[in-house]
């Protein structure tokens, strides 16, 4: 059997959604413009608390900065290439539109998982970047190695797979409760855990949520472990995380694959 | 006069009737609302963990909770989600042309379908906030006395009227501009930003601060829970109270003249 080029695939969906994109520009521009401006106010917001203490849970301002640029260099990710995916899924299943991505030959998962690109999303990416530029030089004694430029971005990516992982296994479970509008919600409020330094997570209530969070369902690594990696000076305290961030994540693929092969199963179309 | 009270009795039933239909999932996403609380008291707890003085601007992390706590049944009053889009909308594909021959005043319509809608919003949410406050309990300084717990209620009220007759003026906008979204997020980020929705407004340097005093924005969330918490007294408070109402006075104002000269431009799009 002659398999499709899953890349050759992947570049005509990325094509596909910038040639859409751009013939909507001026939405373009503006969805980009919002979600920087929406950072830059939580930027804002950390700039005051720092007015008025020196760290938050062991991370001083401007470690604190390259903690904010991960969650933004992983946001991007997630929201250019599954958010709208993840989202239209659930509208798939509601209305039947799922039959024409099971007859196509080509694995279903990547089908729906990558079809949509939304290039906007990419411009918090680039204020990262800057915010990255702008405060790794201010960290008390950083040393820039060739460790940085490999592992940070390696634990990026991972951190959108595992991310990826939670959204395809939620947006599945539409297939079964036939329609899932609040999806975008639980999401936001699941992620919002992941947003903080996961020291913050402290005491009686803290420490059980913590390693629920980390060793359960794995949010708490997907930021932690690259910032920490590109802010806290690179000692072993770090290895025993960093090699269960890789395991986390394999394992949340193989088992988000599992729930979504799962749900498929149930499927039975809608309407005609 | 009787014939009039009742088209608006009406209106008030159907609306309630209306809002009553989802009332399960209303409940769900009242309670999971709160979530983001649980984390910004682990946030807090740190800030303060660090920062060497038990207070900040003159709150200790309880306080700073119980802001939170306040806040959000402040926005529960003063939030108005969809009303600006929804006149837009109706602008843009034509709809608002029956508030132009029916013998029915647009605003007065609409809200009293934003009244029906906080009544059932009340109704469901009291439970999940009733909830979260008893649990978080501990947080609060206590009941304030009867007058400042009065001076809240009322702060709350004027709240509701404020966002109401705030954001029913943005959405009159769409008579100028077909496509308003994109004002309505800004307007969105600078209520959340200068509400005090995200952090207490006392924090901010005093240029910003000055700024602040100067908008609308502060009445919809920063002032009833300061009230609360006894950070705004005396002469101070009947004067919020007093430049609250003002704000309402210019906001009833402001969004009927620019439904009247709306409606004079207006040329009826769609079908």
């Amino acid at each position: 059997m002659h398999h499709p080029s899953y890349l050759g695939v992947f570049l005509t969906f990325a094509r596909n959604s910038l040639i859409r994109d751009m013939t909507f520009r001026a939405n373009f521009l503006i969805e980009g413009i919002s979600s920087v401006s929406w950072m830059i106010m939580n930027l804002g917001f950390y700039t005051l608390v720092y007015r008025f203490t020196p760290s938050i849970a062991d991370w001083d301002k401007y470690e604190f900065f390259v903690f904010i640029s991960t969650t933004m260099f992983v946001n991007s990710l997630v929201q250019a290439f599954f958010m709208p995916n993840a989202q239209e899924l659930s509208e798939l299943v509601r209305t039947g539109g799922l039959d024409f991505a099971l007859l196509k030959p080509i694995d279903t998962q990547f089908l729906v998982s990558l079809q949509r690109v939304n290039w906007a999303s990419l411009g918090n990416f680039f204020v990262a970047l800057l915010l990255l530029a702008y405060a790794v030089p201010r960290i008390e004694g950083f040393e820039l190695s060739p460790w940085h430029f490999l592992l940070y971005p390696l634990y990026i990516v991972l951190g959108v797979f595992i991310l990826y992982s939670v959204m395809i296994a939620l947006a599945a479970t539409s297939i079964w409760l036939g329609r899932n509008q609040s999806l975008y919600d639980f999401w936001f409020y699941i992620t919002n855990f992941s947003r903080y330094p996961m020291e913050i997570y402290e005491g009686t209530w803290g420490t059980p949520l913590r390693q629920l969070f980390t060793f359960v369902v794995p949010i708490l690594v997907v930021i932690n472990v690259p910032a920490r990696i590109m802010a806290k000076p690179l000692v072993s305290d770090q290895v025993f995380l960093a090699s269960f961030a890789m395991l986390a994540t394999a394992i949340s693929l193989l088992g988000s694959r599992w729930v979504f092969k799962q749900a498929l199963l149930s499927y039975r179309s809608a309407s005609s | 006069m009787v014939a009039r009270a009742l088209t608006w009795w009406t209106i008030l039933k159907i609306s309630l009737e209306e809002r009553l239909v989802y009332r399960g999932d209303f409940a769900l996403g009242t309670l999971m609302r709160f979530l983001p609380i649980v984390t910004q008291i682990f946030l807090w707890t740190a800030v303060f963990a660090a920062s060497e003085s038990g207070t900040i601007v003159g709150y200790s992390r309880n306080d700073i909770v119980a802001y939170y706590l306040l806040t959000m049944l402040a926005r529960a009053f003063s939030s108005m989600p969809g009303l600006a889009s929804g006149i837009a909308r109706q602008v843009r594909d034509g709809e608002i042309k029956k508030f132009l021959i029916q013998p029915i005043d647009l605003i007065s319509y609409l809200l009293l379908a934003r009244i029906a809608h906080k009544l059932v919003y009340y109704l469901v949410a009291a439970g999940p906030f009733a909830l979260v406050y008893y649990l978080c309990r501990s947080y609060f300084p206590g009941w304030p006395a009867t007058d400042v717990f009065a001076a809240f209620l009322l702060s709350l009220v004027l709240s509701f009227m404020l966002g109401f007759f705030l954001e029913a003026s943005m959405g009159m906008i769409a008579f100028w501009f077909l496509e308003v979204t994109s004002l309505l997020f800004v307007y969105m980020l600078f209520t959340f930003f200068f509400s005090g929705h995200m952090f207490p407004l006392d924090m901010l340097p005093d240029f910003w601060l000055t700024l602040v005093d100067y908008m609308p924005f502060k009445y919809l969330a920063y002032f009833p829970a300061a009230v609360f918490l006894g950070k705004i007294e005396g002469e101070a408070l009947y004067q919020g109270l007093l430049i609250q109402t003002a704000w309402v006075v210019f906001f009833i104002v402001s969004c009927r003249l620019l439904m009247q000269a709306g409606f004079n431009r207006y040329s009826g799009f769609g079908g």
